[in-house]
């Protein structure tokens, strides 16, 4: 086969308001080889495919594309599409009512008139689902398929549309071991049908198994670009590529007091609440003494979230068993309101849209965790309200002009300080910061790194968990690697290094 | 917390603070939709040579509209929610006829059978509450089976027939008036008169005792001037009200009712735990259920209250009738439910007052009396007050993309 480029990404720059999620990243993808594209969460991995589909406009972004040796300016994903560029992303998006084969052929139907050949589409639809080792009727209903199953029937849409290059985000992020396996098996025959491959994966394992070459991305620039054939094809290169950045004075400093424990989870297991046979967190034992700081680092899809969430009042999660200790005594948590009064206060990592009442004030987002403490015989004191929101507008630096500012209006880093004060206002001996930073500039960051520090001087037990390996060395006492469900490591902070975090957070379950 | 927070350095590029009239924004929309009624009466008012706001009339204005009212109350808490409930129609007819039969067929005495009637509207709020809040099905569901449900156990009851003949205290519930213990003068009322100064007092003497606690604890408080322009133009208002009043029967036992439910729940939603609760579930529920909120207790005690006003609205239309119909309370889900949106509430949930709702509901009975005078013809009554509930929503949302589009 010839080795021909199929793809030029040249220098492309892509800013959201000022902030460069892409700045200057330059591809080349070799006709019929698998291109692997490696980086941190938040690297650009995801806006660079996007700018490739059209899901953002040309003109929106700098640079130039070219597609086998045309430049190209996609206005829509309908474009890209229409070259033979298909991108799959991690969220499916599957109709689940319709059929596999009536997925196939959304907004591309085998019709005359407006009238569909209904022979001619399941007929079709049965030949592209041979083609991805997928075997069912092409009548049954989307929702009675597994997530890989359903990946499937993604690239078999794909396939109808003539793919030339294939796109898949995540694929296997969220597949068991043996659909992963089916999944990469799929892609090596696609290669030797010629068909071109993007795949964007944190499991470097994959990456080494399937890529003939591998572009790393750190914060929206190309870092490298290994031939996994040549003497660089390690995964501790890979790793080193993805995270080697400086640590500069971006914390705050703070001298640690760490007193007894606190809070002591043993064996927690939790199922995924529809796939309930698979364990999204899987035995994980860990322990947080007061005045510590204590990280959780994995990558997406690791089970970070749902581990929190499924402490938190078993807000996430089926068949959750384990054990929860607090000062040496077992507690049980089975609503909100119970891991309120043991003394638990949980941020969410995605405060729009579980973190915040958007169209409320400032006020009523402070006192909402603990409207008890204000109000008497269910009455509030709003006078008090008042008084107890804007001590924390002041306390916590929140940019507004009063506290009857509406929240939705606030910048990401004012916002997170009104869901931190409402926590702090619940009075928690135990906090669990989900992605405290993300989406928030420098300079408020260092201003939640501030509060975080002082929250662990008061004696509390502090969880962060975050996606970003320089905050979490940055600003913890200990810090758990989390790798799909399971607790790989546990590194003092003397010790973390992002290389050894990297290490534990990519190991697989073998 | 004695913050070390080391960014403070950085405050200075913060805006200058205000801290008078935090709420004015949210304000402004109350007094928008209070602008509006009162434009309609004005222009009402002309059109009719002056009709509109004959004694008689306005005494109307509340004994045919309570009914409106007090649902729309209820209404208002289901839709800052984020739900609907399109039952209340056929609970009205249901209740009405309950409460007849129970006075008619078992000798209750008139309270026994309001007793009867709120307990019944208690229990249809239960049962719908427990569809809604623990099985998990939409309230649009659950209300429309109701709907038909509770029209269909009405025919039951009645067997096609009405039962008229209630005794007359029952009856004074909807068409009464208090007794003129204190004669008249002039051919006033002298008790109206002295309920309509009495309340324009209070109201003044609770603004200003307000003011002064708010001043008291350093709080934020709306100017003076601003104060007594509202206050004052609300005295001179209801004290004009009570002097129309006086002059036709004295003071509707409704409006007493009426009067102490908007004072009842305009504090329950305003400064109670649960109102509190409402507002955040319709806000973002996710939020709301990670804060803490329980929110399908929340929900059920939502509906219940709501079946216990229907239960109330159900005596209310009855009295006023005189008797019970199958048909009594056609349509007046729509009726609620178009009073609480051009009342400001919006339809995703979070938003909305006691005060809105009932002022949109006077919206609705301004403009059917005015039209009534005029000899509109009822299919362009109707019309008009289609058009008007779309302007009054559109309005608002308009308001919301400029605000918003800063």
């Amino acid at each position: 086969m010839e080795h021909s480029i199929i793809l030029r990404m040249n220098n492309i720059v892509k800013d959201f308001n000022g902030v460069k999620a892409l700045d200057g990243v330059s591809l080349e993808v070799t006709r019929g080889q698998v291109h692997g594209i490696c980086g941190e969460n938040g690297a650009g991995k995801s806006t660079l495919m996007k700018v490739l589909s059209g899901v953002y406009p040309v003109g929106s972004f700098d640079g130039t594309i070219e597609f086998e040796d045309h430049e190209v300016a996609y206005k829509t994903i309908n474009d890209s599409e229409h070259d033979g560029i298909v991108i799959i992303h991690q969220e499916l998006a599957l109709s689940p009512y319709l059929s596999i084969a009536e997925n196939i052929f959304l907004g591309n139907e085998n019709a005359t008139r407006g009238v569909i050949d209904w022979n001619k589409t399941n007929r079709e639809a049965a030949l592209l689902l041979a083609r991805v080792g997928l075997n069912e009727n092409p009548a049954t209903k989307i929702l009675e398929l597994g997530v890989g199953k359903q990946q499937l029937v993604e690239i078999a849409k794909a396939l109808s549309k003539r793919v030339k290059l294939l796109i898949l985000d995540e694929p296997t992020a969220a597949l068991n071991d043996e659909d992963s396996t089916h999944l990469l098996g799929l892609i090596d025959h696609l290669r030797t049908q010629g068909i071109t491959c993007i795949i964007i994966s944190h499991k470097l394992k994959e990456i080494k198994r399937i890529a003939d070459t591998v572009t790393v991305i750190r914060d929206g620039k190309t870092i490298e670009t290994i031939d996994m054939k040549g003497p660089d094809a390690t995964e501790a290169h890979i790793i080193r590529a993805m995270v080697g950045r400086d640590l500069n004075n971006l914390f705050p400093p703070r001298e640690p007091a760490v007193g007894a424990e606190v809070l002591r989870v043993e064996n927690w297991t939790v199922h995924h609440p529809v796939d309930v046979a698979r364990k999204v967190v899987d035995g994980a034992s860990f322990t947080v003494k007061a005045g510590e700081i204590v990280g959780f680092a994995g990558l997406m899809g690791a089970g970070r979230t749902e581990l929190a969430m499924s402490l938190f009042g078993h807000s996430y999660g089926t068949n959750i068993s384990g054990q929860v200790y607090k000062n040496g005594t077992e507690i049980h948590m089975r609503t909100v309101g119970e891991a309120i009064q043991h003394g638990f206060a949980y941020a969410t990592e995605d405060r729009k849209r579980y973190g915040l009442n958007l169209i409320g004030d400032i006020t009523v987002n402070v006192s909402a965790a603990a409207l008890a403490k204000l109000a008497k015989y269910g009455v509030i004191d709003k006078h008090r309200e008042y008084k107890v929101a804007d001590s924390y507008r002041q306390k916590m630096n929140i940019k507004a002009p009063s506290v009857a500012s509406i929240t939705g209006k606030l910048s990401g880093g004012n916002q997170q300080k009104v869901v931190l004060s409402k926590w702090i206002f619940s009075g928690p001996d135990v906090l669990i910061l989900d992605e405290p930073t993300r989406g928030i500039d420098v300079g408020a960051k260092y201003e939640i790194y501030g509060i975080i520090n002082e929250l662990a001087a008061q004696g509390k037990a502090v969880i962060v968990i975050s996606s970003e390996l320089p905050e979490l060395i940055g600003i913890c006492d200990r810090i758990y690697a989390i790798s799909e469900g399971k607790l790989t490591g546990e590194v003092d902070k003397a010790d973390a290094s992002q290389e050894t975090l990297m290490h534990y957070m990519t190991a697989g379950k073998d | 917390m004695t913050t070390t927070t080391p960014a403070s350095s950085k405050a200075p590029t913060e805006p200058p603070v205000k801290r008078r009239m935090p709420r004015l924004s949210i304000n402004l929309r109350q007094y928008g939709i209070v602008a509006a009624l009162a434009v309609i009466v004005i222009l009402f008012q002309i059109l009719t040579d002056g009709r509109l706001l004959l004694p008689g009339n306005v005494n109307n204005l509340i004994q045919q509209n309570a009914y409106v009212l007090i649902l729309a109350i209820g209404m208002v808490i289901v839709i800052i929610a984020g739900h609907i409930d399109l039952s209340v129609g056929s609970v009205v007819a249901m209740v009405g006829a309950v409460a007849a039969i129970s006075m008619n067929n078992w000798g209750l005495p008139w309270w026994g059978a309001v007793i009867v009637s709120l307990v019944v509207g208690a229990m249809v709020g239960a049962w719908q509450g427990y569809w809604v809040a623990f099985v998990g099905i939409p309230a649009f569901i659950v209300t429309l089976a109701g709907m038909l449900i509770f029209r269909g156990l009405t025919l039951v009851l009645l067997t096609g027939g009405t039962i008229s003949g209630l005794p007359a205290e029952f009856t004074a519930i909807g068409a009464g008036w208090l007794p003129s213990f204190l004669g008249e003068v002039a051919g006033r009322d002298l008790l109206t008169l002295l309920l309509g100064i009495l309340t324009a007092v209070a109201l003044i003497v609770f603004s200003l005792r307000t003011r002064a606690t708010l001043a008291k604890l350093d709080l934020p408080r709306e100017p003076a001037a601003s104060m007594w322009t509202k206050n004052g133009i609300a005295a001179i208002a209801i004290i004009w009200f009570a002097w129309l009043l006086s002059g036709y029967s004295g003071t509707p036992i409704i409006l007493i009712v009426l009067a102490a439910l908007i004072l009842i729940y305009n504090f329950v939603l305003n400064r109670t735990v649960f109102g509190r609760h409402v507002y955040a579930m319709g806000g973002n529920l996710f939020a709301a259920v990670m804060s803490g909120v329980k929110t399908k207790w929340v929900n059920f005690f939502i509906f219940v209250n709501m079946g216990v006003l229907a239960g109330l609205a159900g005596v209310v239309s009855t009295a006023r009738a005189g008797g019970a119909v199958a048909s009594a309370g056609q349509n007046y889900e729509l009726d609620a439910i178009a009073a609480v949106f051009i009342g400001g509430a919006a339809v995703q949930g979070g938003v909305g007052t006691v005060v809105g709702a009932v002022v949109g509901g006077l919206v609705m009975g301004v403009l059917n009396m005015g039209l009534s005078i005029l000899s509109v013809d009822a299919a362009w009554q109707m019309t008009i007050k289609g058009l008007v509930l779309l302007l009054a929503v559109a309005f608002d949302i308009f308001n919301k993309r400029r605000a918003g589009g800063r």
